[in-house]
């Protein structure tokens, strides 16, 4: 094998590892180099149950974000949900964030609906209208206790 | 009795001298990589050798591990009725776990025992003294080329593992079970964080220094142990012992990531 050959055949190889580097980490895995674009808001909930960092921010079933980090408010013994919402989504001042869950035991998600102020939020801003996750256990027992208690009577 | 605790206190300090060896060979190879002069060509033709003619064996791996996690993933998730969740499944066990720890292998396999035996080869017949001799260094000559090519290759190897294997689930899913094509790839590209590419990414690089260190101290430094004095008996030995330790040191080495980094 010439040392020309060598040559060529490693660069191949090189070329072919890094474009499928590539591939994984930008196509599929959704790096971003140049920075993180997009802005953060961020909402107060009494309850996440389960959402996750990485969740997916919805706005009329079409994912517009994702949540960024969530932090525990000591004082107010509230979770505080940080969301990274992609540029040119307009979320205004009274706009909605409510959890979701996907399905009945799917995935947990942040679902934003518009509200009608002609204000906008900018970056690090606070949506004050939240919804916190409904829980299903709650809701049956709740059910089940409210049932056994009118029978009772 | 008290040849049997002979034989154990022996074999301790066997092991702990060849822990030592390799890490110094390590801390030897880091040094000559600064030191000038730099020549590129070896590690070219190292990175033909490690790299370049595993891509088939990688290719083939690929196609048939990610076609295997695929049935299996599938055969499982059918249970839950929940199919959707099939891309999920085999980007991040493919990604995470298995592209790195197969390319690995498959390295050590192919590269990792041949590295071994010719270092050894090399070295019981002398032909590193005469390196010495004439002023080369065996250290960078030899030694460097192969950790430099396997730092390089196994990374390079390990994405070309997952592409492939993420179409051998692709094949499973949408081709044999009749999956629509969005939702595999979607279910794919949700679940995948530039995370868990990192940390595949490390193990990459991680196992690709392990493995090539690995194999070639055992060959190298093969006169210092009793296999040395026994030929080419010594050389299969000395191979044998290669392959099976870098092969655990991998899977190791793969738990004891996985733990600190998640």
């Amino acid at each position: 094998m010439s040392k020309l050959n060598i040559n060529l055949i490693v660069g191949i190889f090189v070329i072919l590892g890094i474009a499928a580097f590539t591939y994984m980490a930008v196509t599929i895995g959704g790096a971003r180099l140049n920075g993180t674009p997009g802005y953060t808001l961020n909402a107060r909930f009494t309850n996440i149950s389960g959402l996750q960092t990485g969740a997916i921010v919805e706005a009329a079933g079409v994912r517009v974000g994702t949540v960024e980090s969530i932090t525990f408010d000591p004082d107010n013994y509230e979770a505080i949900v940080t969301m990274r919402i992609n540029e040119g989504v307009p979320v205004q001042e009274d706009a909605i964030a409510a959890i979701r869950t996907q399905g009945i035991i799917g995935e947990k998600f942040v679902k934003l609906s518009p509200g009608g102020f002609p204000e906008l939020l900018g970056d690090g801003a606070e949506i004050y209208e939240t919804e916190s996750s409904v829980s299903l256990e709650e809701l049956v027992s709740k059910y089940i206790f409210s049932g056994k208690s009118s029978s009772a009577e | 009795m008290l040849k049997t605790v002979e034989n154990v206190g022996a074999a301790t300090l066997g092991l702990f001298e060849e822990a030592g060896r390799t890490f110094n060979l390590l801390v030897l190879v880091l040094w000559q990589l600064v030191k000038p002069p730099y020549r590129l060509y070896p590690i070219v033709r190292q990175t033909y050798f490690i790299g370049a003619r595993s891509m088939t064996i990688i290719a083939l791996s690929g196609v048939t591990i990610g076609m295997v996690i695929g049935l299996a993933f599938y055969t499982i998730l059918v249970r839950f009725a929940s199919v959707n969740l099939l891309g999920a499944g085999v980007v991040l066990s493919i990604v995470r776990e298995i592209g790195p720890i197969m390319t690995a292998l498959m390295v050590v396999g192919r590269a990792g025992s041949a590295m071994c035996a010719e270092l050894g080869i090399m070295r019981i017949s002398e032909q590193v003294d005469a390196l010495e001799c004439m002023a080369i260094d065996p250290d960078k000559h030899l030694v460097l080329p192969r950790v430099v090519a396997g730092l390089l290759s196994v990374p390079l190897l390990t994405a070309m593992f997952d592409f492939v294997a993420i179409y051998g689930g692709y094949f499973v899913g949408v081709i044999m079970f009749g999956m629509s094509d969005g939702a595999y790839m979607n279910s794919m590209i949700d679940a995948l964080e530039w995370e868990d590419v990192r940390l595949g990414l490390i193990k990459s690089l991680i196992f690709g220094v392990l493995i090539t260190l690995i194999c070639c101290a055992k060959g190298y430094y093969m006169h210092l142990t009793k296999a040395g004095s026994q030929g080419a008996e010594g050389v299969s030995f000395v191979t044998t012992n290669a392959v099976v330790l870098s092969s655990i040191s991998v899977l190791f080495a793969d738990f004891i990531i996985g733990a600190l980094m998640s």
